[in-house]
């Protein structure tokens, strides 16, 4: 893309239609960002239906599948407890699908002309997640304990004199949740990309430019492998920071403190 | 100076943030490691506390980011 004059990182972002399509005002055109979403639906899908044979000796994929549940299972079970069942397999979809988004937007398919699209790098994506979350929070929170669940903003043992300045903190740190949920997934995939792109531009443009061009575009062929394998390893970690802090925000609601 | 010289600036010193959080970062998982080291049975208990402490410190640096963008791309 930017073989030579400005490097252009954004422009893996833009969101384009492919079918386009208005009703009224509305532009609800197919856009790329929907072909990815379709594409790590049917991934999801193929890996599930694959797996979901029940075997009584499993096989290989069966155990990886078996491998992701039981993976959720456990960090819900650990966190919130026996009454959290209810809530693994919400907490299983937001798992998976995070990850196979990010992945799928990590596919080095640009060598044959496929570029992948990044459905988690748009806050339009990770804010609804991130909102979905919050308010299972404040339904479930409201449900279980109906006005109750206000005590939430009072810890234990405070002092009489300090409940209104505790209360007001602990206000403002629980409706700062959603954004940071969805803001840490958005800019950690956001990040990663611009720099493998800023990266990958430094090697072309280092290649078309003399003995001291060389040496940079290999540093930098050098350095972007090192951190192909570190965005793997975030795509990982950031999916299961998401459903690891909305399993704890679920027991906050449904504990309380 | 003009516009887009103090633009470029100002994302770059928003950026000092990042480095910020990466000691952060590695505060939580080095003060991991060490007191993991010191009491292995206990480590893997605390794992989910780890990831919590690592996103906390983590979000901070991500928000720097973001504001050196904001800063880049304004106007």
């Amino acid at each position: 893309m930017a073989a030579e004059g400005k490097i252009d990182p954004m422009h893996q972002f833009t969101v384009e239609p492919l079918v386009p399509l208005h009703i009224g005002p509305y532009d609800i055109s197919f856009t790329t960002s929907s072909l990815w979403l379709l594409v790590a639906l049917v991934v999801i899908y193929g890996f599930m239906a694959l797996g979901m044979k029940r075997q009584l000796v499993p096989g290989r994929w069966q155990v990886a599948v078996e491998g992701v549940t039981g993976f959720i299972d456990d960090m819900v079970k650990v966190n919130i407890g026996p009454k959290g069942k209810a809530y693994v397999p919400y907490i299983f979809s937001l798992f998976i699908f995070i990850l196979v988004s990010n992945l799928l937007g990590l596919l080095p398919l640009a060598v044959i002309g496929i570029h992948p699209f990044t459905t988690t790098s748009h806050f339009s994506i990770t804010g609804v997640l991130a909102v979905l979350s919050f308010s299972i929070v404040l339904i479930v929170g409201f449900w279980r304990h109906g006005l109750h669940f206000f005590s939430l903003f009072v810890p234990h043992g405070t002092p009489k004199v300090m409940i209104p300045l505790i209360a007001s903190i602990e206000f403002i740190s629980f409706m700062v949740r959603p954004f940071s949920l969805g803001l840490r997934l958005f800019v950690a995939m956001i990040a990663g990309h611009i720099l493998m792109e800023v990266f990958g531009s430094f090697i072309v443009s280092g290649f078309n430019g003399g003995a001291v061009g060389w040496g940079v575009g290999a540093l930098s062929f050098a350095f972007i492998i090192g951190v192909a394998a570190l965005e793997l390893l975030v795509c990982a970690i950031q999916a299961y920071v998401f459903a690891l802090l909305t399993t704890l925000y679920l027991n906050d609601a449904i504990n309380l403190h | 100076m003009d516009f887009a010289s103090a633009q470029v600036i100002g994302a770059g010193l928003a950026a000092i943030g990042v480095g910020a959080a990466a000691v952060g970062v590695g505060n939580v998982f080095g003060s991991f490691l060490e007191s993991a080291l010191r009491n292995p049975a206990a480590a893997d208990s605390q794992q989910g506390r780890l990831f919590i402490g690592f996103a906390a410190a983590e979000l901070l640096g991500l928000i720097a980011f973001a504001v050196a963008m904001i800063i880049l791309y304004a106007r």
